[in-house]
């Protein structure tokens, strides 16, 4: 067992005037090392939330998280120092994730500084070479976020986070904010990053066509709950869960000759709220019954890949 | 629709720092611009007092009392003799001096409430918010002249008590700022990358919240300078000969039928220092709003 | 109003710039396409590329300053909308031509009633009373699927998908002849996306409604366009229908375009992108605006002003490098 990372029942609840929002519910999943593991959902489904907590922005309200197999779920702050270095995150939006005081050389240098290992030399000398790895010019070390585009400003961002050898990188939709073109830059840099020294990605996004590309395995969230897990080829051979099935069609094809099957939700993604106990999608699955309003369980419906859905067996006619 | 691509071609890579921005729309702007030659002009009045000014300020000519202005004495002479240009040349020392300083101490110190407040939030807010509250209830005047009686006159204890007032603005303005940052994903990222409280406040907090800040205070100072001269009016604040411009129109306010130079010059000088930073101010808050960029 | 038996829209040589700060950005560099009646025509590329620009312009709502029309001609129904008043523009506003706009969450007003602002719409383009206009606002709201009850609502009581379904419903109150879509599903979520489109593609089909169609999105673009042109710095340099540009994309943007993008049914695991950065309008390369980003620049490509050429019937590219190109095509699907 390699896994890097795991969760086991990971809870993650708001207050908010309205009532308690459920905003990560009992969601559990592992991470092989020097994999990706895409998320994907769509708003509100705790994909963000999730990886927060993982690497410890946020409190986890309930369940356990594994680091390299120790429970890493409560540590003082002595040990989240230590584990914040092995566990960084990239932002969405390539503009408000940097300090826009700071120039690109302050902002990579920075993790550095804290740790206080390096002398000034030593870590101008470690800036130029992390900038070089994300393919940023040297000469733009002086530069200002908001002198740089997008794409620049995350590879400032990827560097930032690549300071000090982590070994788990959370990208929160790390190209969504990003023009077509350059996506595809940064895209591919993150896919080097990770052959060349081993990092293990949670890879957070909305797009279908990106996760797919780049991950490995896929969970799939709505409204907090772990609906579908399983390898990444297999979820769009074989999706198994309502949800899937109806997100993929969703997804606009650019295939001009097949047209697509599609499934149409009715109706629109509630609030996590306090929800009503059993699967949150019943009410706009076509397949909904009584027994969708009891707990669902998360089991292993095909080798390695887990479903939350009391009926998936009918509806995928197994 | 602009595209927010550099202007990077394959030669050079055109940097512009963020003060050079900002002090090119500065120049650009002809109000500010003037408010900064002025005010460039009293503080070197200030500075070379002792060149520009042909008398002492508390030299006594008690053979030409309440002289008109004239060849000898440009601004004429006051009740005791003295020379009113020299005097508002040596005044302005102590009139820019308290002002700057008060609003640099109110500043500082609302600025450091402000930004606990807003980076904190929850009882620790509350509580400040409140004290701050109780501060501004008071009517600012009454305030600086409570705080008057209480310490004493004097230059230094004049400071003190002009530099409260100018706290809760500053506090009010840093908190805003500072909820409005709170939210920017680099204060998550500088917590990712186990940046200790203090240096997320002062290192990510605080150098962007400043702005607002900066332009209120400049536009401040006009304020409190006229502050100290109504203090000096009512015979609290800085006592004679201590040449404070306000303290000059108190002095000959009974006289201000017979020798009206002696109130009207210290006072045209009070409005064209507020008029100066005011102007200043306006073109600051302009120059540094970053909608304006690009 | 004159009819002819031309093109429904027709736009001629448009050119636009903005003057920011002593800067002068040229967004839009000499576009012109044509519309039939019924059509959905697709402008497809990047931030800057000058595809709102260009809608814009067709609506006349550019600010001014900074951007300015400089030159071209956009004919509506034979009409030269460049050269009519503004009184008779506010006519044509939202009654002959309407505009959704790309991000739902600042378009609608939020302190007036989701109703009243359709309302709104209809009242200024049809002598009616307030009252006829309500009701017939409530009918648009339950046509893009909001419970008509709710029109007494604010935008902020609705989700982001909601929101530009109202948007929608406000762009056709007055059955408009052409409808302007800026990125309308940009802002929304995959499974909102889908209804959003399949309303749009239904509503046009009813009113049988002319659509300029302005996406980055591949995906969108292949199912609801026709025709469509791929915009880069200003210019158009491939134009054609759905199937020649998507079975045949030739320029090597184009082609780029497709291979940068991943595609849902395409088994790659990496992305080949297009190399270096988008244009600065406000410093545009001589020559060929993508000379220097492209694989298959000459010299000449750096120096000359390329024009567009009819590479197939109905299918143009503005590349000196085609014949080359000929017989690399980019399997989609």
């Amino acid at each position: 067992m390699s896994a890097l990372v795991e969760v086991k029942n990971l809870k993650k609840y708001f207050e908010t005037p309205r009532g308690m929002l459920h905003a990560v519910d009992d969601v559990s999943f592992s991470i092989e090392k020097s994999k990706t593991m895409g998320v994907v959902g769509e708003s509100g489904c705790g994909k963000s939330t999730l990886g927060r907590v993982i690497i410890h922005l946020l409190d986890s309200t309930d369940g356990s998280i594994y680091f390299e197999g120790e429970d890493i779920t409560r540590v003082n702050s002595q040990k989240l120092r230590k584990l914040r270095d092995n566990m960084k995150i990239i932002f969405q939006d390539p503009f408000s994730s940097l300090n826009p005081r700071m120039t690109v050389e302050q902002t990579i240098m920075e993790p550095l500084t804290i740790s206080g290992r390096y002398t000034r030399k030593e870590r101008q000398e470690e800036a130029e070479r992390l900038m070089a790895m994300v393919g940023i010019d040297h000469r733009l070390r002086l530069s200002y976020p908001h002198e740089l585009d997008g794409g620049r400003r995350q590879r400032v961002g990827i560097g930032r986070a690549l300071a000090l050898n982590p070994k788990f990188i959370v990208c929160d939709e790390p190209v969504s904010a990003l023009d077509v073109s350059i996506s595809a830059q940064v895209l591919n840099l993150l896919q080097d990053l990770q052959d060349k020294f081993g990092l293990t990605y949670m890879f957070v996004t909305h797009d279908l066509s990106v996760v797919r590309l780049i991950s490995d395995d896929i969970c799939v969230m709505y409204l907090g709950q772990l609906v579908e897990t399983c390898p990444s080829k297999e979820l769009f051979k074989k999706p198994l869960h309502p949800y899937t099935q109806a997100l993929i069609s969703a997804v606009p094809s650019t295939d001009i000759h097949h047209k697509k099957e599609r499934i149409l939700l009715e109706g629109e993604i509630t609030s996590p709220i306090h929800p009503k106990p059993g699967c949150r999608f019943a009410k706009r699955c076509i397949h909904e019954c009584k027994a969708c309003h009891e707990p669902q369980q998360l089991e292993e419906v095909l080798p390695n890949h887990l479903v939350s859905c009391c009926r998936v067996r009918e509806i995928n006619s197994f | 629709m602009l595209s927010s691509a550099t202007t990077e071609g394959k030669s050079k890579i055109k940097r512009q720092s963020e003060f050079l921005v900002v002090a090119r729309r500065l120049s650009q702007n002809s109000s500010a611009s003037i408010g900064f030659v002025v005010a460039v002009f009293l503080v070197v009045m200030a500075i070379f007092a002792p060149l520009i000014a042909p008398y002492s300020y508390a030299k006594q000519d008690l053979a030409h009392t309440r002289a008109a202005p004239s060849a000898q004495h440009i601004f004429g002479t006051d009740e005791l003799g003295r020379d009113v240009f020299s005097r508002i040349v040596w005044g302005s020392r102590f009139s820019l001096t308290i002002g700057v300083l008060a609003v640099l101490i109110g500043t500082a110190v609302g600025m450091l409430f402000g930004a606990i407040a807003g980076y904190f939030g929850g009882v620790v807010d509350d509580i400040i918010m409140r004290l701050m509250d109780v501060l501004q209830s008071i009517p600012g005047i009454l305030l600086v002249i409570t705080i008057s009686v209480v310490l004493g006159p004097g230059l230094f204890n004049t400071l003190l008590a002009l530099s409260v007032g100018g706290i809760p603005m500053s506090c009010r303005l840093t908190r805003a700022a500072v909820l409005g940052v709170r939210h920017q994903e680099y204060l998550e990222a500088a917590t990712s990358i186990n940046a200790s409280t203090p240096r997320i406040i002062l290192r990510h907090v605080l150098p962007n919240s400043f702005a607002p800040v900066l332009v209120s205070s400049t536009m401040s100072i006009g304020n409190v300078i006229m502050m100290a001269a109504m203090l000096s009016f009512i015979g609290l604040g800085v006592q004679p000969p201590t040449p404070e411009w306000g303290s000059m129109i108190s002095g000959g306010r009974s006289l201000i039928r017979t020798c009206p130079w002696m109130v009207t010059f210290p006072g045209i000088f009070i409005m064209l220092t507020v008029l100066a930073l005011n102007m200043f101010g306006d073109g600051l808050r302009d120059a540094l709003d970053p909608k304006l960029k690009k | 109003m004159t009819s002819n038996n031309g093109p429904f829209l027709s736009v001629k040589d448009l050119v636009v710039e903005y003057t920011a700060e002593g800067q002068v950005i040229h967004a839009v560099n000499g576009i012109s396409f044509e519309l039939e009646r019924g059509r959905t025509f697709g402008l497809v590329g990047e931030t800057g590329a000058g595809k709102t620009s260009t809608a814009k312009a067709i609506l006349r709502i550019l600010p001014d300053p900074p951007a300015k029309i400089r030159g071209g001609k956009i004919y509506l129904d034979g009409e030269d909308l460049l050269k009519i008043s503004e009184k008779e523009m506010r006519r044509i506003r939202g009654r002959k031509v309407s505009m959704i706009f790309q991000d739902p969450m600042t378009a609608l007003n939020p302190i007036m009633k989701v109703g009243e602002q359709i309302a709104e719409v209809i009242k200024l383009h049809n002598d009616i009373t307030w009252r006829e206009a309500n009701e017939r606002a409530v009918k648009m709201l339950e046509l893009v699927g909001i419970p008509g009850d709710r029109c007494g609502e604010y935008p902020h009581q609705f989700s982001g998908g909601m929101k530009q379904r109202v948007i929608i419903a406000m762009a056709l109150a007055c059955s408009p002849e052409l409808l302007l879509a800026d990125e309308p599903t940009t802002a929304l979520d995959v499974t909102i996306q889908a209804q959003v489109l399949e309303m749009i593609a239904k509503l046009k089909k009813d009113f049988n409604t002319s659509m300029i169609m302005i996406s980055h999105n591949l995906g969108v673009v292949a199912e609801v366009c026709d025709d469509l042109a791929v915009i880069y710095a200003g210019e158009i340099i491939e134009s054609g229908s759905k199937e020649a540009i998507f079975d045949h994309p030739t320029h090597p943007y184009t082609v780029g375009l497709f291979k940068a993008v991943p595609h849902l049914d395409d088994e790659t695991d990496r992305l080949s992108p297009i190399s270096g950065l988008p244009p600065d309008p406000s410093n545009l390369p001589a020559g060929c605006h993508f000379n220097p980003r492209c694989p298959l620049v000459t010299e000449q490509c750096r120096s000359e002003k390329i024009a567009l050429r009819e590479i197939e019937p109905g299918h143009f590219c503005r590349c000196i490098r085609v014949k080359e190109l000929e017989g690399e095509y980019v399997r989609v699907g």
